[in-house]
């Protein structure tokens, strides 16, 4: 096996003393990082970058910096999970899905079992796509190249009908938040027109609405607000301070590894085509909650929910450095920033790189698994630490959250009007809430919307108004019908019934 | 539509106090440091008006790291990417950062696209022109294990198809790539299906993926896939070849590709790289930052960075660079509006 061989050259790279020091230095900073909502990994290994420009004289300094650099990443993407169950504002978008159980499972007491199951499946998540990196990387690579505008959007429909079709909000409902998201996504610059679309000569709405500005105000401060209204309750939460909890959570999740494996499964899918983690988690939940023989209590503080979204955002998260890698396209923010990082080295990600920089690649490769150990290692130890939060009084928790909020929506652009923009939100995400409607397909609609708009009309350009190209050929196709399946899941499985009964 | 404009001229006015005690201080303290009177006294912000991982970001998180690496610099550079509305977001930026010395902008095309194109409030000449840096070539590709093996045949291919047969794919709309696709298509009279996409690097990859037929990527975005045997250069737009001589694949340099020009398509068109500072700034100010750059194009590391991308690497400052933008602005305006891409008034 050559590629076992390469690993092991790679283990020998990366296991230096050093290497583990940088290790863990990046996983701790990229927890911090992580937990600040508005840093974010991309912020985080950006600021950092220039600390690696020294390093990266030497083909030695090039591995030690790349795994500083990605260690920072592993971390960022554990401790995104973190605020998401504690506080329901999750800090990265492929968070969001995170918040459906884990949030609950919090304020029933039980936020050291959640937070444990987040960071042990997204350790599975990850070990999964690193396997699937170190043996099928070429093939990998090439499967990526098949996927043109009308395959995106098979993709990104494939995830919203998914939606639609598996809420527990009535249907209509979901839909008219996803609508609401898709406008808000449209705002800004129209990429195939190169028009300004619903700016109204505002140059603060030419960026469009950021994800992260509306996530921290509809999530954030839409629950802060609901608490406020249900009374301040001056008493904090009774929460186990012990590590006794992280053990017994192990105990459980064995149960659930089918629900990890598929998890794992789409997460590597949707990393490689690359449709990204955010997707990727949605489509984790919403497949987990059809096929667990405890779908009904989703939602209400289910661990398995906590497992789905994890284990397939961090798959995914992780097999998107694939693509970057070998095709020199960044699957998220962060991988745009380590590319930037690459090049500054003297290294082009492209086909080249797996034939001329062994050493590197392999580095790399044997430093994520040797990361993710390390990552679940200290997460895992402060399972307690941050459990604990949750006993402070809410009157003094809530400030400081508000404060975190404040500083996270301003962090994002250094822009006074987004800290304003995250109340206008925080006040959407309360009346969303006491109307009884979904803010998750919101959220989608607005990650996802303008991408999906600019594939679709990318795929009407080029198949000139034909909208078959959808069903061109079996790649496209196949996508494309599941997600029709998907969307009229409800009346196509009662119609059945019906037909049976 | 300001808001923030009262802010940020309390602050800036801040800072111009705080300046001037700088400056006195140097001045009086440092008679003994012959070469600059002014000095960045805080980080300096690097404005990159595009997304990250595009040719601009590629650039300007490169001088970030020549600048730490051979520590030219006492304050540090920090890059922020401002992509909104095609770089207006960027632009209006650093115009409202008037009198700003701790603010620098590197521009592409979209400094004349996106004013002409949106209709934004916004002209280069509200900003302080630094240094032409180097200008990025466009080169015309096409999938390697496609028949055509100069620019005449594939052009001869495109017309033979009739229009709306072959796709052309470009980085955004109404935007450089774009512009070189209707000037191609007034030469030889085809007509292609322009994709727009949002990043060179994707461009690149869908025409690997054979998604789209032909591009137009600059040399540096598409230089992997070419040493890979994935895609074929057929002729740079400019009229004269690339002077790199140095092989990049196993057969071909840079230098081998003809011009477009001796293949019978008389379309020249380079891309500025350069630095701008806001308005209002004083002559001390922009000094340093001139004899910044020079300093990093004396690097070793610059020179390979050029020669990568194929840049060309014509460098002007001052006077000669303000007369270089007005030519290019009237060019730009007159090729948009022969392609119909000027905003509706």
């Amino acid at each position: 096996m050559e590629e076992i061989n390469s690993l092991m050259h790679g283990f020998a790279v990366a296991l230096t003393p050093m290497n583990l020091g940088l290790m863990m230095v990046g996983i701790v900073l990229g927890v911090l990082i992580g937990v600040l909502p508005g840093l974010g990994g991309a912020n985080g290994v950006a600021i950092l970058l220039p600390l690696t420009f020294a390093m990266g004289n030497t083909p030695a300094g090039q591995v030690s910096a790349i795994i500083l650099l990605s260690c920072i990443y592993w971390g960022a993407l554990f401790g995104g999970a973190i605020t998401s169950i504690l506080f329901n504002i999750p800090g990265e978008p492929w968070s969001v899905a995170t918040t459906f159980d884990g949030y609950p499972m919090a304020q029933q007491g039980k936020a050291g079992e959640a937070l444990t199951a987040a960071f042990t499946s997204s350790f599975v998540g990850a070990f999964i796509a690193v396997l699937m990196i170190t043996f099928l990387a070429p093939l990998v690579a090439k499967f990526a190249l098949r996927f043109g505008p009308p395959e995106f959007f098979a993709v990104y429909l494939l995830t919203f009908c998914s939606f639609v079709g598996m809420t527990k909000s009535p249907p209509m409902k979901t839909v008219a938040a996803m609508m609401l998201g898709f406008a808000l996504a449209a705002v800004g610059l129209d990429t195939v027109t190169g028009q300004l679309r619903l700016t109204f000569g505002f140059t603060e709405l030419l960026k469009g609405f950021d994800f992260l500005i509306a996530v921290i105000g509809l999530f954030g401060i839409g629950e802060i607000l609901l608490t406020i209204e249900e009374g301040l309750d001056f008493k904090g939460m009774t929460g186990k301070m012990k590590m006794k909890v992280v053990i017994e959570t192990w105990k459980q999740l064995p149960k659930y590894w089918k629900t990890s494996l598929r998890s794992s499964l789409i997460g590597c899918w949707m990393g490689i085509t690359p449709g990204g983690a955010t997707p990727a988690s949605f489509m984790g939940y919403g497949v987990a909650k059809k096929f667990s023989p405890n779908g009904a209590s989703f939602g209400k503080g289910d661990i398995e929910g906590v497992i789905a979204p994890e284990t397939a955002a961090h798959a995914a998260g992780t097999s998107a450095l694939l693509p970057m890698l070998t095709l020199g396209i960044p699957g998220s923010p962060t991988a745009a920033v380590l590319l930037g990082g690459l090049l500054v080295w003297g290294l082009q990600p492209g086909p080249m790189l797996f034939e001329e920089k062994k050493d590197f690649v392999w580095g790399l490769i044997a430093s994520m698994y040797l990361g993710n150990i390390a990552g679940l290692i200290v997460v895992l130890t402060t399972v307690p630490f941050f459990a604990a939060i949750l006993r402070i009084p809410f009157s003094i928790i809530a400030p400081v959250i508000l404060v975190i909020c404040a500083i996270g929506a301003f962090t994002v652009h250094s822009s006074m009007f987004d800290v304003w923009l995250m109340v206008v939100f925080g006040v959407i995400g309360y009346v969303f809430k006491k109307l009884d409607y979904p803010l998750a397909p919101l959220v989608l609609a607005l990650v996802l919307g303008d991408r999906a708009e600019d594939a679709f009309r990318q795929s009407m350009l080029s198949s000139q108004g034909t909208v078959t190209i959808f069903f061109s050929n079996a790649l496209v196709g196949s996508i494309t019908t599941l997600a029709l399946l998907m969307l009229f899941w409800g009346p196509l499985s009662s119609l059945i019934k019906r037909i049976r009964g | 539509m300001h808001k923030s404009g009262p802010t940020q001229n309390r602050l800036s006015q801040f800072r111009r106090t705080l300046l001037a005690g700088a400056i006195a201080a140097s001045i009086g303290l440092g008679i003994s440091a012959p070469s600059l009177a002014w000095e960045p006294t805080k980080s300096v912000e690097f404005v990159v008006p595009a997304g990250t991982g595009g040719g601009a970001d590629q650039m300007a998180r490169f001088i970030q790291g020549v600048v730490t690496k051979h520590n030219l610099m006492k304050q540090s550079l920090i890059v922020v990417n401002k992509s909104g509305g095609a770089g207006a977001e960027g632009f209006l930026d650093v115009k409202g950062a008037v009198k700003d010395p701790h603010k620098i902008i590197i521009t592409l095309s979209n400094l004349f696209t996106t004013p002409l194109a949106t209709g934004i409030p916004f002209n280069w000449k509200d900003l302080t022109p630094v240094q032409m840096l180097a200008l990025d070539q466009f080169v015309l590709w096409v999938n390697a294990e496609t028949p055509y093996k100069t620019a005449k045949e594939y052009t001869t291919a495109v017309k033979a198809a009739g229009p709306s047969k072959f796709k052309m794919g470009g980085t955004g709309s109404k935007q450089e790539d774009q512009i070189i696709t209707v000037a191609i298509e007034k030469l030889t009279g085809d007509k292609f299906i322009y994709i727009p996409y949002k990043g060179g690097g994707e461009v690149a990859v869908q025409l690997v993926g054979k998604h789209v037929d032909s591009t137009v990527n600059n040399p540096i975005e598409a230089v992997e896939q070419w040493r890979a045997g994935k895609l074929r250069p057929l002729c740079v737009f400019d009229d004269k070849v690339m002077p790199y001589n140095a092989k990049v694949t196993a057969t071909q340099s840079w230098a081998d590709i003809p011009t477009c020009k001796s293949q019978g398509m008389d379309v020249d068109y380079q891309m500025l790289r350069g630095i701008f500072m806001p308005g209002g700034v004083t002559k001390d100010q922009v000094a340093f930052y001139v004899d910044l750059f020079k300093k990093i194009q004396a690097t070793p590391d610059w020179k390979e960075f050029m020669e990568k991308g194929a840049f060309d690497p014509t460098s002007l400052t001052g006077d000669e660079f303000v007369k270089w933008l007005t030519k290019e602005e009237l060019r730009h305006q007159s090729l948009m509006a022969e392609a119909g891409f000027l905003a509706k008034k």
